[in-house]
């Protein structure tokens, strides 16, 4: 025991490894429940697979991925100072609003005007929406976690008013928004799209979507900003006795967070929605930000990667249908996934179990 | 450390193995995929019924699937996908996927469509507009509704107001002062299709000023409607599919469309070679709308008055008012 390593010690020291069993378990688990209901795990599964493996498969993927990977660094980067960003779902809603309404009343502009003042207006709409929120927590002492999800609410309501408003609403039948001008338009040219073979929602919102994550990357890593919400977040008391204003990066790490979320908005609008319906449901694209934040271990790069992933199975996982097989499937699987990588925490006590004895019983260590 | 990659490299192996399982289709079957709305196919509305009706279909000479659409977005993913998949004909569920299916429609000249409740596409040669005559559906229940009020007041829950809409209550008020002259019709727009909270809100607003049957054309508001006339005891008309279920007790009738009929009818086209584009409306004289089939609560001598009028509508004697402009009564605006 003492010089090898055991199988929990290995899973707990690395945490690539870790998320790796996860997303293996969670498809061995996907794979239990299409045993138990008679389906074949083959077809479901070999479904998945090869819808995300055609080239035009590949460009859904990322296009599914865009908002995925900006609410993931929006959870991400607020997680780094220890405040957790329930809220993407409605800065995200906020942020795809604005840049709609934007995009239909200033639908004039040169696209060069247009869309980069469409990505900074839905910014600003999730930041403001990010901010409001920190208010209220660092001058009174208001749960985040509360009133994130209240301000979804207010979102998504808002939303909806915006969306019945007659200079916004659809002039059709249809109850969603006018479609955004194309000069707001993020897609591919069409010819491109059409000679390459790619999806007909291409676009190029992923390379914005990766500059931001280089630029989260740089903030958290590479800045005195960065470190001083790292230290904020690793314990707020030290921080502040070590002379960092503990409120004001709150705030600015929930104005960033919120920024993050706007601006996915702002690409799966530009991308690939172009208007926006009235919501009878929450959509869930900051909700998913969650679970990518969770699998990309709140690193900038993880998420990218986590969002792909996400991406490809909420993609190949509408196709499943087509086998007979429910797409609730793909939910199962991502829940599965979620719950081990939650549980790295009793792999982690566990770790520390061993080298305090004490306190815990022998027993319990190493199953 | 080298455990665990083995481990992870053999589960790689195991289900790129299970990705090799052959298929094999027919070929001389028809293909009728069916793209939901965000609703989902469980939505005891449309989408479910749609569904239903396809899988009715024989299934030696038809293989029917459907895909759900979570989001606003994935209408034109799903349509691209069962064109990809080569499908005969992709039957898409609610005017909310008529822009993504004008869209398919314009760009795939070759591949067939249908799409229910929406007009808007009719002029393209390959799309089938589902249509349903609901103002003579909404009279039907109307009549039902002026017959069994009391308080000689009833109301009356919309969930937008449009052209469209707006035949339902046309076709109602038109229904319910045929049978009581002095009816009072309470009228309201929740302008909102989900908001259940604020049907049920009106639905009780409504009760308090005497109503004592309610009926709504508005989606997810009107089961607050329903909840509400069963919470306070009154009668409720449910709409588009037999809402019965919801409160079997109090849903007296509902205003049924047809949907399952309509896309069944429509496959079959295509499966005989006589599919064509254009509006194919449904109303009384094909059932493609009616009451719905549970009738336990309706007086016996209404419902023959129902059958009557009924006859009288298919024989082009009664003509139902559809527009705003025809109804005086009719008070609901943008």
């Amino acid at each position: 025991m003492d010089n090898k390593k055991t199988v929990m010690q290995i899973i707990s020291e690395n945490r690539f490894m870790h998320i790796l069993i996860s997303v293996a378990l969670g498809f061995v688990v996907g794979a239990l429940f299409l045993v138990v209901m008679g389906l074949s795990v083959g077809d479901a599964y070999g479904r998945l697979l090869s819808s995300v493996t055609t080239l035009k498969g590949v460009s859904y993927v990322i296009v599914y991925a865009i908002p995925y990977i900006m609410t993931g660094l929006s959870v991400a980067f607020a997680f780094k100072t220890g405040v957790f960003n329930i809220g993407a779902e409605g800065q995200f809603v906020m942020g795809s609003m604005s840049a709609c309404v934007v995009g239909i009343l200033l639908g004039d502009l040169p696209k060069i005007i247009l869309i980069p003042l469409c990505f900074l207006v839905a910014m600003a709409a999730g930041a403001l929406w990010g901010i409001v929120v920190g208010l209220l927590k660092t001058k009174r002492g208001i749960n985040e976690v509360l009133s994130m999800i209240m301000f979804n609410w207010i979102a998504f309501y808002l939303s909806n008013y915006i969306a019945g408003i007659p200079a916004i609403h659809s002039d059709g039948t249809a109850e969603a928004t006018k479609n955004i001008a194309d000069n707001a338009s993020t897609l591919l040219p069409a010819d491109m799209i059409k000679s390459l073979g790619l999806c007909p929602t291409a676009n190029w919102g992923i390379l914005v979507a990766i500059v931001a994550m280089l630029i989260v990357w740089f903030i958290i890593d590479k800045t005195t900003l960065g470190y001083k919400l790292k230290a904020v977040g690793a314990n707020k008391f030290a921080a502040e006795y070590g002379g960092i204003n503990v409120n004001g990066s709150i705030l600015t790490a929930l104005a960033i967070s919120g920024a993050l979320a706007g601006l996915g908005g702002a690409l799966q609008l530009m991308g690939m929605g172009s208007r926006i319906s009235v919501f009878s449901s929450q959509e869930g694209f900051g909700f998913a930000g969650i679970v990518v934040a969770l699998m990309g271990c709140s690193n900038p790069f993880g998420v990218l990667a986590a969002g792909l992933f996400y991406g490809a199975l909420t993609y190949g996982g509408s196709k499943l249908n087509l086998e007979g097989v429910p797409t609730q499937l793909i939910s199962v699987i991502v829940g599965t996934v979620v719950f081990f990588i939650a549980i790295s925490v009793i792999f982690e006590r566990l770790k520390y179990a061993k080298k305090a004895p004490k306190k815990v019983k022998e027993g319990k260590e190493n199953k | 450390m080298k455990k665990f990659l083995a481990l992870v490299l053999a589960l790689c192996m195991v289900f790129s193995l299970c990705a090799c399982g052959a298929k094999e289709e027919a070929a001389d079957k028809i293909k009728v995929g069916m793209v939901t709305d965000v609703g989902g196919v469980n939505d005891k509305s449309f989408n479910q019924t749609s569904w239903e009706g396809l899988q009715a279909l024989d299934t030696n000479k038809f293989e029917v699937k459907y895909l759900e659409s979570k989001t606003d977005a994935d209408y034109q993913t799903n349509i691209n996908t069962f064109i990809d998949e080569g499908y005969d004909l992709i039957i898409c569920v609610g005017y909310m996927l008529a822009s993504a299916t004008m869209e398919a429609a314009q760009a795939n000249p070759d591949q067939k469509f249908a799409i229910i409740d929406d007009a808007t596409c009719a002029e393209l040669p390959n799309v089938a507009c589902l249509m349903f005559a609901q103002e003579q559906a909404s009279y039907l229940v109307g009549l039902v509704a002026g017959s069994v009020t009391e308080t000689k007041t009833v109301g009356y829950v919309q969930g937008m107001v449009s052209d469209s809409m707006n035949q339902f209550g046309v076709g109602y008020i038109a229904g319910v002062l045929e049978a009581c002259p002095e009816a009072e019709v309470l009228q309201y727009n929740a302008n909102n299709f989900g908001d259940i909270a604020g049907g049920a809100t009106a639905a009780k607003d409504m009760i308090t000023k005497g109503a004592d049957v309610i009926y709504h054309a508005a989606g997810g508001t009107g089961i607050g409607v329903i909840n509400a006339c069963a919470e306070e005891g009154v009668y409720a008309i449910g709409v588009d599919t037999d809402q019965s279920p919801l409160a079997p007790e109090y849903v007296i009738t509902s205003a049924m469309k047809r949907v399952d009929t309509a896309a069944q009818d429509i496959s079959k086209a295509v499966a005989d070679g006589t599919y064509e584009a254009g509006i194919h409306l449904y109303d009384l004289s094909n059932g493609g709308v009616d009451l719905s089939p549970t009738r336990d609560l309706i007086p016996e001598d209404v419902l023959k008055m129902v059958e009557d009028a009924k006859a009288k509508v298919m024989s082009g004697e009664i003509v139902v008012p559809k527009l705003a402009s025809e109804c005086p009564t009719f008070t609901l605006a943008e």
